[in-house]
């Protein structure tokens, strides 16, 4: 079947069973987007209304369905502009694949209009990405695209699409098999290593699974649940990895990090075996690597090699996908009688719940502020834990990822890597439009829902009904948090003093808009919110916080994980 | 220390700032870099000198294999080796040390493969130690114009590096 460069790219999406493609028209994707028009059939196009959302709503799409996400922007402005979502998605490893329009290969270099070297510029943010030179090379190169996106350590793919290949014909069968020399993700963990890290377990008198990103993407939330209780030992999660061990199981600890809980870090502090699955050690995770986990022995179980023994020496390297290498693992537990020593965990457990006693994350709603914790826990209480949250980055990051208590994978979608204020809004379109019947949440502040705000008119034109959860302080608290403890309460730039009115600004958008300020009316006015009556509705809940909140408990830059400030 | 590391990758256009850039953004140092065809037209090799503890090399390997155009990786000084490097020098050669540089070039096993009336060009190959220590034989004056062609190896006996 002889087809434009164009309509090869809009068969080829169907045929790889692509649902969405978020994207923003432009001169040099415009015969893409013509045969978008005449060839489309199952393909839905998401028109945003900047491009760094449509990266961010593919990529919100992918985290809570597994699926790869897919965005369409043109040439020059329009690369540029999802420059922030594809580094998103790179430091998270989430599957995409960005298709970019590019002037025609005769301008390529010659300082053409909306002329960009978008290759060139998303080469460092990118698992791979490709500029199609030859028409006829078009559909392999997209089979390729999706293949690197989603194997292995997943990641972004970037492939540009020069205007004269968009138009050029050729015949278009879709490619069944690709074969590419240089790449061969590991499907298999090594099974003497692995049945080494188990007799380690075994042996361990203190261990600690230390678990993250790795194990949402790789769908091992079952058997990591399995081999804990099999196991019998605390789980923590990091940031990327919470909601794959239920929060509610009594072996969880919480979070382990920066703003971890006390019990997870002094776990991790005490314990005598890290075992570390789809973790990287990242610097918010480990403090002060010196001082990181003096007397543990550490297994790291990880698809990519370069993870391992990059931060932190590794005493057992596993490279393999997860699932299978937990699975392999339950099987040798399977087979054996071993398992470990009753007494070792008593005391271990009782040294634990000593911590936990601390009670880290309790908090008093006390005066006529709104705290952001509790703001938090009522949405918790009111979604019955069942929501998919998104969130923007700070404070109300940090909050959400301590008191909404996440008992499944796929459920907390926040930008853990590069840290993206913007994110949350576009990607709860992306997690939205994959779940048209769940309650999906923005938990966001009144800085970064301003980084991405005029997403709420692509809300109004696809009837998403996204619950904007905004703890607004007035200021950007992470940011002054930072000042108050370490730059003598010098908020340099950390107040904005002329927010809009955000009820009136949803109701400019076409939207419902709410205002709390009331802690007495808090869980009433959140039900109202959540209501049946608000179920199709695009409602911005607008919460004013107290100000004088910070995130705790926090270890400083520079401390280790046992040198904690509590409050 | 100092490694030599040699890779096979994909005779793409890109390719090679993939591998410079991976260098740049992670900080790690290159030395000489050094690529060409090989006689496998859809495939180069790319070999670099770098340096670093044992545990950064082990970091540069893992992330270079991680490159979707590159084959193979292989740090050719883990084992024994043949190093070599390519050295033009254009030297000032004139009254005595005409025949002062002659002899020096005869010591290093290299040769004169141009002469003017007061230039020699010289050309020496050896590892890159030996062309090191060529340069601070001659007087820093002399020198008109080097250039050298950063390292390749191979390994030494049966072992090699190819598909």
């Amino acid at each position: 079947m002889e087809l434009t460069g164009a309509q090869i790219l809009i068969h080829y999406l169907e045929d790889e069973g692509v649902e969405f493609i978020w994207g923003y028209p432009g001169g040099a994707a415009l015969p893409i987007y013509d045969a978008l028009d005449t060839d489309a059939k199952k393909l839905k196009h998401i028109l945003v209304r900047h491009e760094q959302a449509a990266v961010h709503a593919a990529d919100g799409f992918a985290r809570s369905t597994g699926k790869p996400g897919v965005s369409l922007v043109t040439s020059g402005p329009g690369a540029t502009n999802t420059v922030t979502g594809i580094a998103t998605a790179f430091m998270d490893s989430i599957p995409m694949v960005v298709i970019t329009g590019q002037v025609p290969t005769a301008m390529i270099g010659l300082d053409a209009f909306q002329e960009i070297d978008t290759v060139g510029i998303t080469r460092p943010i990118v698992k791979h990405n490709f500029l199609v030179r030859d028409v006829n090379d078009l559909a392999m190169t997209l089979k390729k695209a999706f293949y690197i996106a989603t194997t292995g350590r997943p990641g972004p793919v970037v492939v540009d699409i020069p205007k004269d290949v968009q138009n050029a014909k050729s015949n278009y069968e879709y490619p069944q098999e690709v074969n590419l020399r240089s790449y061969i993700p590991v499907t298999k963990g090594h099974s003497g290593q692995i049945k080494k890290a188990v007799e380690l377990i075994l042996l361990a008198k203190k261990p600690i699974l230390y678990t993250g990103g790795g194990v949402v993407l790789g769908n091992a939330s079952q058997e990591l649940i399995q081999l804990a209780h099999e196991l019998g030992c605390p789980v923590t999660n990091t940031l990327m990895g919470l909601g794959s061990f239920p929060a509610s199981d009594p072996q969880f600890v919480g979070m382990l990090g920066m703003h971890g809980t006390y019990e997870a870090n002094l776990s991790m502090h005490d314990t005598d075996l890290i075992i570390a699955i789809g973790a990287r050690f990242d610097d918010r995770v480990t403090g002060n690597l010196e001082k990181f986990c003096p007397s543990a022995k550490v297994i790291h179980v990880d698809i990519d090699p370069a993870s391992i023994s990059k931060n932190v020496a590794v005493d057992i390297p596993i490279v393999g996908p997860v699932k299978q290498v937990l699975q392999e693992m339950l099987n040798i537990l399977s087979k054996s009688t071993v398992r470990p020593n009753k007494e070792d965990s008593k005391l271990w457990w009782e040294q634990i719940e000593e911590w936990r006693a601390t009670n880290c994350l309790n908090f008093e709603q006390v005066g006529s502020k709104i705290k952001p914790q509790a703001a938090i826990r009522a949405v918790w209480e009111v979604t019955n834990g069942d929501a998919y949250v998104t969130s923007d980055v700070g404070q109300h990051q940090m909050f959400a990822a301590q008191y909404y208590r996440f008992d499944k994978p796929r459920r907390w979608i926040n930008s853990g890597g590069l840290g993206t204020m913007g994110f949350g809004l576009p990607a709860a379109m992306g997690v939205q439009q994959a779940f048209p019947d769940e309650t999906v949440i923005c938990v966001t502040g009144e800085g970064s829902i301003q980084m991405n705000i005029q997403e709420m008119s692509t809300c109004l034109q696809y009837g998403l009904p996204i619950k904007v959860v905004c703890l607004n302080n007035g200021v950007l608290g992470m940011v002054r948090q930072w000042q108050e403890f370490f730059y003598d309460r010098r908020y340099s730039m950390s107040y904005m003093e002329s927010l809009p009115d955000f009820t009136k600004l949803a109701e400019a958008y076409g939207h419902v808009g709410l205002k709390i300020d009331d802690p007495a009316k808090l869980k009433e006015q959140l039900a109202e919110a959540f209501s049946d009556a608000n179920k199709d509705k695009f409602v911005f809940i607008n919460i004013i916080t107290d100000q004088q909140e910070n995130v705790y408990p926090m270890i400083p830059a520079g401390a280790g994980l046992n040198e904690m400030i509590l409050v | 220390m100092r490694h030599i590391i040699s890779m096979l990758m994909e005779n793409e256009s890109g390719a090679l700032s993939r591998v410079s850039g991976l260098f740049s953004a992670r900080g790690y140092n290159i030395q000489s870099l050094t690529v060409a065809p090989t006689e496998d037209g859809s495939i180069s090799r790319l070999t670099l000198v770098t340096n670093g503890s044992e545990q950064q090399i082990e970091q540069i390997v893992k992330h270079l294999n991680r490159l979707i155009d590159v084959i193979k990786v292989v740090d050719i000084t883990e084992g024994s080796h043949i190093e070599r490097e390519l050295m033009l020098v254009k030297l000032k050669a004139v009254g005595e040390m005409r025949e002062e540089i002659k002899r020096l070039t005869e010591i290093f096993r290299g040769t004169i493969v141009d002469v003017t009336a007061n230039i020699y060009s010289v050309q020496l190959v050896g590892e890159s130690q030996k062309l090191d220590a060529f340069v601070s034989a001659i007087e820093d004056s002399l020198i008109v114009e080097i250039v050298r062609s950063g390292a390749v190896g191979l390994m030494r006996g049966e072992k090699s590096l190819h598909l």
